[in-house]
C-alpha cells in the first residue's frame, strides 16, 4: 500500500511539543559563547536627511560593546556599479545605483524603522538603555505616505532618480474599443491595503566571525539565498556558512535576508565578538517587509446575459520606502489578472511607487492575491449590475475543463483545471440555494442581522520559478538508514515529514530510517529554499528523482550480490528488502547494498528544474453575519474545495489551506498596516496591529479533488499560498452582499465595523459608492 | 534584588535587576528556552507560562512578582504517566502546529483552560485562546486539539 495521500503525524512534533523548538534566540552553539546583544538604532521619522549622529554618550554607558554605524562600514567593498539609467534591482536588498538601499542609512531616513546604529552590548536591558542614548539630529522631508502623495512626485524620496515611479510595467490600456458593444460596464478603484505578515517569530539573526569564516544564524525560509546576499560583505560564498535553524514562520517576508541581518553579520566580522539579534514585535511591525498595498483601476465589460467580453486591471504598487520586489509583484498581478476566466479581451499594466511606508515585499500569495482580489470584487459588481447571481457569472465566464493546457490573454499558461466542478462541490456541501433562501427571508423580515454570501474563484501561478529548480540528494548508508539533502527550507509546513514519505514510497525505508536535513549551506551549498509554493513541487520531485536515482544504483549492485541479472531483481518497497524475482528466500538490506557501494553508500544528488509552472485552484464560499446596527461582522462558514494536484499527506495540505484562509480572511476582516500624514506608524505594536484571532474565526470546511499537473513527476501543484489568495475576496464579497440590499455598492478591506457602518449609512443617505 | 521560584518542580535562585521579567528569567537565568517572546504586549500569549497553576503570560509579570511561587514551562508539562500531556498528545495527533513557535504559549494556555473548564465547547476554547496568537494552523486545528484533550483528560 502507497504511503502517499496517507495520514501521517509530523516527525517534526515531539521535540517542538516538549523541548520547544530551536530558534535563533534559543541557539546555544559553542561559537556563540559570550555573544553581545545586537539592538538597532531606528529611524523615528519618515522621511529625513541626517545631519549627526552622536554616539558618545551611549558608549560610555555599561556593557557597552561599540555603537556602529554606516561611517564604521570602511571595512565593507562598495556595491557593484550598476547602469544609472536602471530601474531599482530586484532582490531583498539591492545595494547600488540611484535607488540604493544601504546596509545601515548613510544620510537619508525614507521610512520610520530603518536602521540608523547598531548598539552591541553584553545584554538585552543594557541595549535598550543605550540605544535611547544615541543621539540621530533629522532634518526633517516632507513625508511621503500614500501612493496618491507619491505620484504628485512633490517630495522625491530619491532625487537623483527625479521621479518617485521606479517602475512602469505591462501593456497598453488606452484602447476603449475593447468595451465597444458591452450593454453592462462597470468600473472602479479597488484597495488591497498594506499588511503585516506577521510571523510569531520575528526576524532573528547570530553570527560569528571566526578564522576567516562567518557562520550565521538567520530565521530565513532561503540559506542559500542569504549566503549570497551575505557576499555584498566582501566575502566568498564558501567564506560564509548561513543556518536556517528552526524558524517560527516566514509567509514571505523572510525570503532571503534583510539588511539587518547583513548588518548584523558586518558587526560580527567587523568587532570579531558573537552577535546575537532578536527584533521586538515593534521593530518586526515597521522593519519587516510587508505586503499587498496595491491600489488597483478595474474596468470590466460584457453582456446582459453575463458574458464578459473585456477586462482592464491598472495596479499601482506602493513599493515602500526601497523597492526590494517592486517590478515582481505587480507584474505577477498582471499576469494573473484574468484569473480562472476566459475574457476575450484583457488589458493590464502596473506602475510601482516609492513612498515613506516600510518596505514591500512578498507576503502569502504575493502578487496573486490581488489579482484574484480585484477580478473577483468585479465580477460581482458585473453581476448586481447584469441582475444575475455572482455563482451563474462565474460559470458562464469560467475557462472549461476541455480548454486546458490554457494560454490566458496576460501570457500565463494554465497546465490543468476544473473550475466549474469545484465552484459545484463548494455551493453544493454549502447549500448555497437554502442560503440564499435564508438570506431572502431575513431581507424580507428586515432583520438586524443580515446575512451575505461571498464566492471567490482562485487561480494562482505556484513555482513561478520552475527553472531555478530544486536541490535534492538522497543517501543510503550501510546501516540501512537515509538521509535527505534538500535546498527547499522549513518553517512550520511539515517538509521532513513530506519528503520522508516520498523516500519511503520509493524505497521502502520507513520513515523513522529517514532524515531529513535543510538549512544548513555547508552541507547544502546549492539550493533555492521556500516562497511560492514551490517545495513539494519542485523540491519534492528532487527528491523524488533522487530516491529513483538510489533504486537504479541500488538494482546494479543487488544484481551483482545475487548474481542475477538486474532485470531479475525487485525491490520489495513494504518490507524494504531486494530480492530476485520469483526468489522470496533470498533478500537483502538497504544497508547491505549500501555497503557493497563505493563509500559505504548510495548517493544521488539532483537539481530538479521544471519547464513551466503550475496552476491550482479552487473555489471559496465564506457566509457571513452582518450586524446593520452596528456593522459588526461574523464569519459563520468558510467553505472551500481546493485543488493542487495528488495530496502526498493530508494533514499537511488541509494544515496549509487552514493557515491560509486565516491570513487572508483577516485582511478582509480586520488587519491593515495604517500611517498618519507624516508616515508615522500608527499600527506598530500588537495591541494597535489587529491580528485575527481564534475568537473571529469558525472551524473551516474543506473539500478536495485532485487534478494532476504534467509539469513534476509527482504531478503536483502548489497549496501553500490557495487559502490566502481565495479567502480575502471570499470574505469581503459576503461582507458586501450582506448589505447590498441598503445600497452598498462596495466596501474597502478591512471591513471593520467603522467602515461596514458607515458604508449602509451612506448609502442610505444616498451618498454609498 | 534576590529572586528564589520553583520551576518545574526544581529550586531557582538568582540575583537580578529589579525590572527582569519573568520570561528573560526563565530563559536566561532557568535556561529554558522552549517559553518564547512574541510581543511584549501581552497580546500574542507565546510566552504563556503556568503560575502556581494558572495561566500568566510571563512577558509582562517580573521575575520578582514569581519569588516564592512554582513555575512550571513546556519542558515542565507532563501527563500523568509521565510522558505526553494530553495537550501535547492532541497536538500531535491533530496536527495542532506549524512552525512551533507559539506551540508553547497554546500549549499552556489550554492545559490550563481545560483544567479551568474540563468540558469546554469550541465557542469556549476559542474566546479563551483570544489572547494568543498563531499565524500558521488558523486555529483550526488548535481548537480541535483543545476539544480533544480536553475530552481525553476525563
Amino acid at each position: 500500500m502507497s504511503i502517499l495521500g496517507t495520514r501521517v503525524i509530523r516527525t517534526e512534533d515531539p521535540r517542538l511539543l516538549t523541548a520547544g523548538g530551536v530558534y535563533v534566540d534559543d541557539l546555544r552553539e559553542p561559537e556563540l559563547d559570550g555573544a553581545v546583544r545586537a539592538t538597532f538604532v531606528r529611524s523615528t521619522v519618515a522621511h529625513a536627511k541626517i545631519t549627526s549622529i552622536d554616539t558618545s554618550e551611549a558608549e560610555s554607558q555599561p556593557g557597552v560593546v561599540a555603537v556602529l554605524t554606516a561611517k564604521d562600514m570602511t571595512d565593507v567593498p562598495p556595491p557593484p556599479p550598476v547602469d544609472e539609467d536602471a530601474p531599482p534591482a530586484p532582490g531583498p536588498v539591492p545595494l547600488a545605483g540611484k535607488w540604493q538601499e544601504p546596509v545601515l542609512a548613510i544620510d537619508t531616513v525614507r521610512y520610520v524603522g530603518e536602521p540608523v546604529a547598531i548598539v552591541l552590548t553584553d545584554s538585552t536591558y543594557q541595549g535598550e538603555d543605550a540605544a535611547e542614548l544615541v543621539a540621530v539630529d533629522y532634518d526633517i522631508l516632507p513625508a511621503v505616505p500614500s501612493i496618491e502623495a507619491a505620484l504628485k512626485d512633490e517630495s522625491l524620496l530619491f532625487p537623483a532618480a527625479g521621479t518617485n515611479t521606479a517602475i512602469t510595467g505591462g501593456g497598453d490600456v488606452s484602447d476603449d474599443s475593447i468595451f465597444d458593444g458591452c450593454d453592462v460596464v462597470v468600473e472602479g478603484d479597488v484597495i488591497n491595503q498594506r499588511v503585516a505578515a506577521l510571523p510569531m517569530e520575528g526576524r532573528a539573526t547570530a553570527a560569528a566571525w571566526n578564522d576567516g569564516k562567518l557562520t550565521v544564524w538567520i530565521s530565513t525560509q532561503n540559506a542559500q539565498i542569504s549566503r549570497l546576499i551575505l557576499t555584498a560583505l566582501g566575502l566568498a560564498p564558501e567564506q560564509i556558512r548561513v543556518v536556517a535553524p528552526d524558524v517560527g514562520g516566514g509567509f514571505g517576508a523572510k525570503i532571503g535576508t534583510d539588511r539587518d541581518t547583513v548588518a548584523v553579520a558586518w558587526a560580527a566580522k567587523h568587532t570579531g565578538r558573537p552577535v546575537r539579534w532578536v527584533e521586538s514585535r515593534y521593530e518586526n511591525l515597521v522593519g519587516m517587509t510587508q505586503g499587498r498595498a496595491q491600489l488597483h483601476h478595474v474596468k470590466i465589460g460584457g453582456t446582459r446575459d453575463g458574458k464578459v467580453k473585456a477586462y482592464r486591471l491598472e495596479v499601482i504598487q506602493d513599493s515602500g520606502g526601497y523597492s526590494r520586489m517592486g517590478f515582481f509583484l505587480p507584474m505577477l498581478t498582471n499576469l494573473m489578472a484574468p484569473a480562472v476566466y476566459d475574457f476575450p479581451n484583457v488589458q493590464a499594466n502596473y506602475k510601482v511607487v516609492v513612498t515613506n511606508g516600510t518596505p514591500i515585499a512578498a507576503y502569502r500569495g504575493a502578487g496573486r492575491p490581488e489579482a484574484t482580489a480585484t477580478v473577483e470584487r468585479a465580477l460581482d459588481w458585473f453581476a448586481a449590475e447584469a441582475g444575475m447571481d455572482p455563482a451563474e457569472v462565474r460559470r458562464i465566464n469560467f475557462i472549461k475543463k476541455e480548454q486546458f493546457p490554457f494560454m490566458t490573454k496576460t501570457g500565463a499558461h494554465y497546465d490543468t483545471g476544473d473550475y466549474e466542478t469545484a465552484m459545484d462541490q463548494v455551493l453544493e456541501a454549502a447549500g448555497y440555494a437554502e442560503l440564499r433562501a435564508e438570506q431572502k427571508a431575513r431581507r424580507e423580515r428586515g432583520d438586524v442581522k443580515q446575512l451575505g454570501l461571498g464566492l471567490a474563484s482562485y487561480v494562482e501561478i505556484t513555482a513561478p520559478d520552475p527553472d531555478a529548480g530544486e536541490t535534492g540528494r538522497v543517501d543510503v548508508h550501510e546501516d540501512g538508514t537515509a538521509t535527505v539533502y534538500t535546498g527547499s527550507s522549513a518553517h512550520g509546513q511539515g517538509h521532513h515529514t513530506a519528503f520522508a514519505m516520498l523516500v519511503t514510497e520509493l524505497l521502502g525505508i520507513p520513515m523513522d530510517k529517514v532524515e531529513v536535513i535543510h538549512g544548513d549551506t555547508d552541507l547544502i551549498p546549492e539550493g533555492i529554499g521556500t516562497y511560492g509554493s514551490r517545495s513539494l513541487q519542485l523540491g519534492g520531485s528532487a527528491v523524488h528523482n533522487a530516491s529513483l536515482e538510489v533504486k537504479d544504483q541500488a538494482a546494479k549492485l543487488a544484481a551483482s550480490l545475487f548474481e542475477a541479472s538486474e532485470a531479475d531483481v525487485v525491490l520489495d518497497t513494504a518490507t524494504g528488502k531486494w530480492q530476485i524475482a520469483g526468489d522470496p528466500d533470498k533478500s537483502l538490506g538497504w544497508g547491505q547494498i549500501a555497503a557493497s557501494a563505493e563509500g559505504k553508500t548510495l548517493t544521488a544528488n539532483v537539481n530538479f528544474t521544471a519547464d513551466k509552472s503550475t496552476f491550482p485552484f479552487g473555489t471559496q464560499l465564506s457566509v457571513v453575519e452582518v450586524d446593520t446596527e452596528t456593522g459588526k461582522v461574523t464569519l459563520l462558514r468558510h467553505v472551500t474545495a481546493d485543488d493542487a494536484g495528488p495530496v502526498v499527506n493530508p494533514i499537511l495540505i488541509d494544515g496549509q489551506r487552514h493557515g491560509g484562509i486565516a491570513q487572508g480572511a483577516a485582511q478582509a476582516l480586520c488587519e491593515e498596516v495604517l500611517y498618519d500624514a507624516d508616515g508615522n506608524p500608527l499600527t506598530s505594536t500588537l495591541a494597535d496591529y489587529a491580528a485575527i484571532t481564534a475568537a473571529e474565526l469558525p472551524s473551516f470546511e474543506l473539500l478536495r479533488s485532485e487534478t494532476p499537473t504534467d509539469r513534476n513527476p509527482l504531478g503536483v501543484k502548489g497549496i501553500g499560498e490557495a487559502g490566502t489568495i481565495g479567502a480575502t475576496p471570499a470574505v469581503q464579497n459576503a461582507v458586501i452582499d450582506a448589505v447590498a440590499h441598503l445600497g452598498v455598492r462596495h466596501i474597502d478591506m478591512p471591513t471593520t465595523p467603522e467602515r461596514v457602518w458607515t458604508a449602509i449609512n451612506d448609502a442610505q443617505k444616498g451618498s454609498g459608492k | 534584588m534576590k529572586v528564589d521560584l520553583t520551576v518545574n518542580g526544581k529550586n531557582v535562585t538568582a540575583d537580578v535587576e529589579d525590572r527582569t521579567l519573568l520570561v528573560h528569567f526563565l530563559r536566561d537565568v532557568a535556561d529554558l528556552t522552549a517559553t518564547n517572546i512574541g510581543c511584549e504586549t501581552t497580546s500574542c500569549g507565546a510566552c504563556t507560562v503556568l503560575m502556581d497553576g494558572e495561566s500568566v503570560k510571563s512577558c509582562t509579570v517580573l521575575a520578582a512578582q514569581a519569588d516564592g511561587r512554582e513555575v512550571t514551562t513546556l519542558e515542565g508539562l507532563k501527563g500523568a504517566d509521565g510522558g505526553m500531556h494530553p495537550v501535547q498528545k492532541a497536538f500531535h495527533e491533530e496536527h495542532g502546529l506549524q512552525c512551533g513557535y507559539c506551540t508553547p504559549g497554546m500549549v499552556m494556555a489550554i492545559a490550563s483552560l481545560i483544567k479551568e473548564n474540563p468540558s469546554p465547547t469550541e465557542a469556549e476554547v476559542r474566546s479563551g485562546l483570544e489572547g494568543n496568537l498563531c499565524r500558521c494552523t488558523g486555529y483550526h486545528n488548535i481548537v480541535k486539539a483543545a476539544l480533544s484533550a480536553a475530552e481525553a483528560s476525563k
